[in-house]
């Protein structure tokens, strides 16, 4: 049948027409093949605009529109909608951009109306062969997944459950808390860190909504957006969480000692025991990879002495199943470690310590209590240097970025150290201090002014023992003085890097990672708490370096986009996906190799492809030999008749 | 007196990048000249041998192929796939008999309008001293 298409070229006011002889392009393409109905209006888009559309679609019975204007980023979806009102399909109406991409970048008036004419073509020849699509539409579980137990997965969680959704947290460690637990105050406001964590994970535990899988990870992750199917790895603790009264009678005859992950290897832990006081769940787990054995012969004095009888050699790992709508990534940071950073003697002398050491040491119920003690003789240290940017800050060395939160807990450390230790002095290298947030400036100059930290401008070029003390030697380039310290204790304001195993999540979510290796937004300006997966959202130092109120607000973002999805009976997705030829496919499976989405299968020795997975790239059909696949409404045809007429004349 | 040669340019630009970048140019009023006429695809990742061989034998006397920067593909990983087949392609058409000039790829972000009128500016000079492209042409 012969199509009746309508073009239309809008002028923009004198956006497009004072480029492009818009009556000439009008008068020209009116006698173009198969248009019935031509014409240039000075606002296509305004209300006037989009009516003369509807009207003549309606009384001229045009199928296609063209409409010749600005970017279909701006309005290719008023156009479409006002298509569908007159009454035809909206994939029947294309956009042919003749301002960004031909008035606005050229000033020869007969050139740019040659080109505006040209461009209006291709776009008709495309919506000649446009296919008539409807929307897909599939339904939601309405159930989200949250990975990541540190405080922005638990924001996540308690704001999504609040919001009256089942959620699903999962936490690889014996408990949640995250390294936020690990923290002894936080700036500015000096808040103990635990006083203020602490009441929601015992929310976390305690609420409805939220079924709470700790010791877990997670192995597979299949589906797309609304209908994800997740495989779960629940690890056996060896200890039933109901019967346990944490009377921690085991640990006292546990015969193992290893260093303690909580304390950061500065205190020892039994093979047998609890993270940490308050964890949640308050239970204890039986490591098994330095436990003697399972078997009572080999040790079994735990089970011995547990008068409940709570210790369970025979528990097996699980596999738990669970569908969901929405995934929430929130797997944290690591700090930079011993193996990368030797320079500064870290992991070499015993009074070097990380920023989590150190807040260990500052915590009240760290393993000195509270008491700022180093771990070498157990002496109070009189003269402490704080070093920044170890590691962040080097792109030639380490990491190139900034890691954001060292400055702040920087200042910190040495404020606290000094209320600890009022006759100690505390001293900070630093590259700049940046401390941009609120309330951030003003603490760094308490720290400087109240509490007399020395603050000097330049990096540490060596560290070493020498008797019970650490060498410091750097420069101060404001004064230029060569500095020497003989320091008691060293912090070093390690850089903050993805945590241990985000990349192999990341793979199995297929969410993309940044160059450092953080997970990557959708979009660094506004789409930052969306990944480029649908239905999968990021929230806290997963994605980049972040302090706590940061991480907080993105976790809470991060929920809300949850909600977008979950609160909907049904979603939609674009038609303009890959379609298979049957009779030409060969089922050889190049497309389903480059399938970036897993969005084709071979059923039968042909391609079949998940039109929800699809997100219509059309890489499998540039890479098919056979022609057999291809992407609905920009078919190769479409492209080639394009080309045609975008040469021709 | 004879016309000066003005070269037909194709440019096959990706929607999420390319195109959004010239959109920029656009949008910054910067000028180029008008010998290149774009094509949006999806994906620098869908753009097919055939999209550039059916280019020059349309009478094409340059084609372009720009999509996102590796590593920032708007579909993961399409214009990898991309990079791989146009060096292929490249080496066909110099394998053919036009020359290397005439065919070009380039990564063109979003945010890089200017880089977009550079390009597009570059290849039009570049072009010019080589005359109309006959080798691939049909329609003489």
């Amino acid at each position: 049948m012969r199509k009746r298409i309508g073009f239309f070229i809008c002028h923009c006011g004198i956006n497009i027409a004072g480029t492009v002889d818009v009556k000439k392009v009008s008068e020209g393409l009116s006698k173009y093949p198969g248009v019935v109905h031509s014409e240039d209006y000075i606002y296509m888009c305004s209300d006037p605009g989009q009516s003369r559309m509807v009207e003549a679609i309606k009384e001229k019975k045009l199928d296609k529109v063209v409409i010749a204007c600005c970017s279909p980023t701006l309005h290719e979806t008023t156009f479409r909608n006002a298509a569908k009102v007159a009454g035809i399909n909206s994939f029947q109406c294309e956009i042919a951009n003749v301002r960004e991409q031909c008035s606005w970048v050229h000033k020869d008036m007969k050139k740019a109306t040659a080109k505006a004419i040209k461009i209006s073509k291709a776009a008709i020849e495309r919506a000649r062969l446009n296919e008539s699509l409807e929307p897909i539409s599939v339904p939601v579980t309405r159930r989200a997944l949250v990975i990541g137990g540190g405080i922005s997965g638990i924001q996540s969680a308690l704001d999504l459950a609040n919001s009256g959704y089942e959620v699903i947290l999962v936490e690889r460690s014996p408990s949640i808390g995250g390294h936020m637990i690990q923290l002894s105050e936080t700036f500015p406001t000096l808040d103990c860190s635990q006083c203020i964590m602490t009441p929601k994970m015992v929310e976390v535990s305690k609420h409805p909504k939220i079924k709470l899988l700790t010791y877990s990870e997670i192995q597979e992750v299949a589906g797309y957006i609304g209908n994800f199917k997740v495989k779960i790895l629940k690890k056996p603790t060896y200890v039933d969480p109901d019967k346990c009264t944490l009377c921690d009678e085991c640990t006292k005859v546990c015969p193992v000692a290893v260093p303690n992950e909580f304390e950061l290897g500065l205190t020892r832990r039994r093979a047998i025991y609890i993270p940490f006081p308050q964890a949640i769940p308050a239970t204890y787990t039986l490591d098994i990879n330095n436990c003697p054995g399972l078997f009572p012969i080999a040790c079994g004095k735990c089970a011995d002495v547990c008068e409940p009888g709570a210790i369970d050699f025979d528990m097996k790992p699980e596999i738990l199943e669970e569908e969901v709508g929405s995934i929430i990534v929130s797997t944290g940071y690591d700090l930079y470690g011993k193996e990368e950073m030797a320079e500064y003697g870290y992991g070499k002398y015993e009074d070097v310590l990380d920023g989590l050491q150190f807040e260990r040491l500052l915590s009240a119920s760290g393993p000195t209590m509270g008491k700022i003690l180093r771990p070498s003789d157990h002496k109070e240290p009189k003269e402490v240097v704080f070093i920044q940017c170890v590691g962040s800050r080097d792109p030639e060395l380490h990491c190139a970025y900034c890691s954001k939160i060292c400055c702040m807990y920087t200042a910190k450390h040495a404020m606290l150290y000094k209320h600890h230790v009022h006759d100690g002095q505390p001293y900070v290298f630093y590259i700049d201090i940046r401390s941009g947030g609120k309330d951030y400036e003003e603490f760094v100059q308490r720290a400087i002014e109240e509490d007399g930290v020395i603050y000097l401008r330049g990096k540490v070029s060596k560290i070493f023992q020498e008797g019970d003390k650490i060498k410091v030697w750097g420069v101060d380039t404001l004064s230029g003085k060569v500095i020497e310290i003989d320091a008691d204790m060293v912090v070093l304001a390690m850089a903050m890097r993805p945590s241990e195993g985000a990349s192999e999540l990341a793979k199995k979510l297929k969410i993309a990672l940044d160059k450092d290796g953080f997970l990557a937004e959708a979009h660094p300006k506004l789409r930052p708490v969306e990944s480029l997966t649908s239905g999968m959202f990021l929230a806290g130092a997963a994605q980049a370096p972040k302090d706590i109120p940061e991480a907080v607000a993105q976790a809470s973002g991060a929920a809300v986009k949850a909600v977008n999805i979950l609160s909907q009976d049904r979603l939609y997705h674009s038609p303009t996906i890959a379609t298979v030829n049957l009779t030409l496919c060969t089922g050889c499976g190049m497309c389903v190799d480059v399938c970036a989405y897993e969005a084709i299968k071979l059923e039968e020795g042909k391609a079949v492809v998940n039109e929800v997975l699809c997100e219509g790239c059309g890489t499998c059909s540039a890479t098919c030999l056979r022609a057999a696949i291809k992407v609905k409404n920009i078919t190769p045809l479409q492209v080639h008749e394009m080309i045609k007429v975008a040469l021709g004349g | 007196m004879e016309e000066k040669f003005e070269p037909k340019i194709i440019a096959f630009l990706c929607k999420w990048c390319s195109s959004a970048g010239s959109d920029l140019a656009g949008v910054s009023r910067m000028k180029y000249p008008p010998n290149v006429v774009p094509i949006t695809v999806m994906c620098s990742g869908s753009i097919s041998p055939n999209y550039i061989l059916s280019a020059f034998k349309d009478g094409a006397d340059g084609v372009l192929v720009s999509g996102c920067h590796p590593g920032d593909c708007h579909y993961i990983k399409g214009n990898y796939y991309a990079r791989r087949r146009i060096t292929l392609v490249k080496e066909l058409l110099e394998f053919i008999g036009i020359e290397p000039e005439r065919f070009q790829m380039s990564w063109v972000s979003a945010a890089e309008g200017a880089k977009y009128t550079e390009i597009i500016k570059d290849f039009v000079k570049e072009l010019e001293p080589l005359g109309p492209q006959n080798k691939l042409r049909s329609n003489l």
